[in-house]
């Protein structure tokens, strides 16, 4: 699939407008696009001020949670003597989302431009880009911007002439899906195993090597300069369905679609356009069963519910799922719905960090258990078992990755039963005719 | 399905390996000269000398292609930190290589996204061609090892194979042979 694509003219492509432009990558075409205007207006103001308009704004948390950015940020106090960290999550595991890596790759500078905005407005003299191990090209893009924005001296000790330090470093992963959980990632950063910590105390009072840090998700950092450009009413103008979804939001489209790639609509957009008319439906004679909207995490949805959702934190969860990363996963009829779940399982058994027994034993129990289930040997007391696994293993752990593994499972076993019943009759079946034969 | 082995929850077939994990010739420091120079440039980035193990891990794997029990010592040394501990973190993550490798590591995701785009037909077309029999051993070569890893995080692009560090994206069985030829 070529990629990027050209924007559909449903789209509203603000973080993807510039996608596809390789000038856009240089400091030169990124200034030549307005790049670091916002910057230079918001050294000029405190960072209080910067913080209420985004608070204004109903800027939300990209990397899953949708916690409100401006009340995130307002939990530091710049200037009580600690020094102060701001972590980006650049860790991109979830399955099923790619959109950072887009963001990184195509538009590096606004980034590094939204990474100093927030650095300043939380005060935090020094940035993290912690960008997962795997990312290569993305890593490379990054390093190159932050190097350029140092020698023009957008950044270091005097940032912009202002007298003002602010450092950012990229900081590379090894392999881990967990880092993504925000404890766990600063954990990782300060060099040791990537297990998360328990909270409180949240990162604001006690994170990154024991100071006081916020993190945010690419996406969401990267808005932030055309907030501050454009102001908070424009961006909170930006919505189809209700006042606490605002702005445009990044979808990764993958599975099975016609155009898998990265998407930019605003809040509220109807999920049923965006599937068949944006994302070009169906691949050739098949027909769309299942999405997972929102990154492996999120329940599944049957196309009933995708198609009656409106694209937006309360709008997927009207409907059964959650808007999670912005992760879709497509799944057609020529699949099967058990096959599906167990491989996510098998992802979640792999990635739990095994600091608690409900996820460590959770997620490999219900593994076992679910590919029992796709090869034939299972038993309908399976599907209670899995469900009771999965009500253990939920609101009971550290981070909720083990809440997670029991999300498909349980929302698979709920709404698509009978395809684990026809498997689990199938072997009856077989062998009443062997013990016949 | 093919046999779980890297990325599954069986441990991966170790056969191929050399048990130990010590080098064969005594140990060269790795920081030496310009690396060592990279290492206190590194260091100055954060506010404690841990923090700069997973970057110093990175630079023994970029010269030496993997992490051995030695520079494992080595670095323990530089950033004082006992050597049980700095394997404890190798162990933890998934990208350091605790044995030789073939000189083209190929990881290919095969996580549910790209699972229903066919991603198990690309790991069988790889593993054929580069002749290396199953997942996790290195051809009699020396050049290829094939591992089946979880998300890379380009699940629009099924199915995407990461060669070294270079990222190939929506590889199919048909295109495989063209890629291996690429790289010879
Ligand atoms: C297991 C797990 C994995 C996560 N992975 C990511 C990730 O890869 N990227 C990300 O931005 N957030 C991830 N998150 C969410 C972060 O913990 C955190 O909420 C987020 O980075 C905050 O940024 P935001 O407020 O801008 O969304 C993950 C959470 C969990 C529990
Ligand atoms: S829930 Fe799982 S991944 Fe999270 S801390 Fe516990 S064991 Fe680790
Ligand atoms: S699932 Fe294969 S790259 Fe994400």
């Amino acid at each position: 699939m070529g990629f990027p694509h050209p924007s559909h003219r449903q789209e509203t492509p603000l973080l993807t407008r510039h996608f596809g432009e390789a000038e856009a990558r240089t400091l030169d075409g990124w200034k030549k696009r307005g790049g670091y205007q916002a910057l230079e207006k918001v050294l000029a103001m405190t960072p209080g001020e910067i913080v209420d308009i985004v608070k204004e704004s109903g800027l939300r948390g990209r990397g899953g949670a949708g916690f409100p950015t401006g009340l995130k940020w307002s939990f530091m106090k710049p200037g009580d003597g600690k020094p102060h960290y701001l972590c980006c999550n650049a860790d991109e595991s979830e399955p099923g989302t790619f959109k950072d890596r887009e963001v990184m790759r195509w538009t590096p500078h606004a980034l590094v431009e939204g990474c100093a905005i927030a650095a300043y407005a939380i005060g935090a003299e020094t940035t993290y880009i912690y960008i997962r191990g795997e990312f290569t090209e993305p890593l490379l893009r990054m390093e190159r911007a932050v190097r350029e924005a140092y020698d023009a001296g957008i950044l270091g000790a005097n940032a912009m002439g202002t007298g003002k330090r602010i450092d950012i470093y990229v900081h590379r992963g090894a392999g881990a899906y967990i880092c993504g959980e925000e404890t766990a990632l600063m954990e990782s950063l300060e060099g040791r195993r990537g297990n998360p910590r328990i909270k409180p105390p949240f990162p604001a009072v006690s994170g990154v090597f024991g100071q006081p840090t916020t993190i945010n998700n690419v996406e969401t950092l990267a808005a932030v300069p055309e907030i501050l450009m454009k102001g908070a009413a424009w961006y909170k103008a930006m919505s189809l369905s209700n006042p606490k979804s605002t702005g445009t939001k990044l979808y990764s489209v993958c599975g099975n679609i016609r155009r898998p790639g990265t998407y930019e609509v605003v809040m509220g957009f109807p999920f049923k356009d965006f599937l068949h008319d944006v994302c070009g439906g169906a691949l050739d004679g098949r027909k769309l069963k299942a999405v997972i909207p929102g990154g492996a995490s999120v329940p599944i949805q049957t196309m009933e519910e995708a198609e009656a959702t409106l694209m937006d934190y309360e709008g997927f969860a009207a409907q059964g799922s959650m808007l999670g990363s912005g992760g879709v996963i497509v799944i057609d009829d020529a699949q099967s719905m058990v096959a599906v779940i167990a491989r996510l399982t098998r992802f979640f058994a792999h990635e739990s960090c095994g600091q608690c027994t409900q996820c460590r034993e959770g997620t490999a129990w219900t593994t076992k258990i679910v590919e029992r289930i796709r090869d034939g040997h299972g038993t309908m007391e399976d599907l209670d078992t899995l469900v009771e696994i999965g009500e253990n293993m939920t609101g009971t752990t550290i981070c909720v990755l083990s809440d997670s593994c029991a999300v498909p499972v349980i929302s698979g076993i709920t709404k698509f039963r009978s395809e684990f019943e026809s498997l689990i009759h199938g072997k009856r079946v077989h062998s009443v005719l062997t013990a016949v034969a | 399905m093919t046999k779980p082995s890297v990325g599954g929850l069986e441990s991966p077939d170790l056969s191929s390996h050399d048990a130990t994990a010590h080098e064969s010739a005594p140990h060269v420091p790795v920081f030496a000269g310009a690396a060592r120079e990279e290492l206190d440039q590194l260091l100055t980035r954060y506010p404690t000398k841990m923090a700069a193990l997973l970057p110093a891990l990175w630079i023994v794997q970029r010269e030496r292609g993997w992490v051995s029990e030695d520079s494992m010592a080595e670095v323990s040394d530089l950033l004082d930190l006992t050597p049980a501990y700095v394997k404890g973190v190798v162990t933890f993550y998934t990208m350091y290589h605790q044995h030789p490798v073939g000189k083209y590591f190929i990881q290919v995701c095969t996580t549910s996204p790209c699972g229903i785009c066919g991603a198990e037909e690309v790991v069988k077309s790889l593993l054929r061609h580069t002749g290396t029999g199953d997942l996790g051993l290195t051809s009699r070569d020396g050049k290829f090892t094939v591992i089946e890893v979880e998300c890379l995080g380009a699940c629009g692009f099924a199915t995407p194979v990461m060669i070294n560090e270079e990222f190939i994206e929506s590889v199919t069985p048909e295109k495989v042979p063209g890629i291996l030829e690429d790289l010879a």
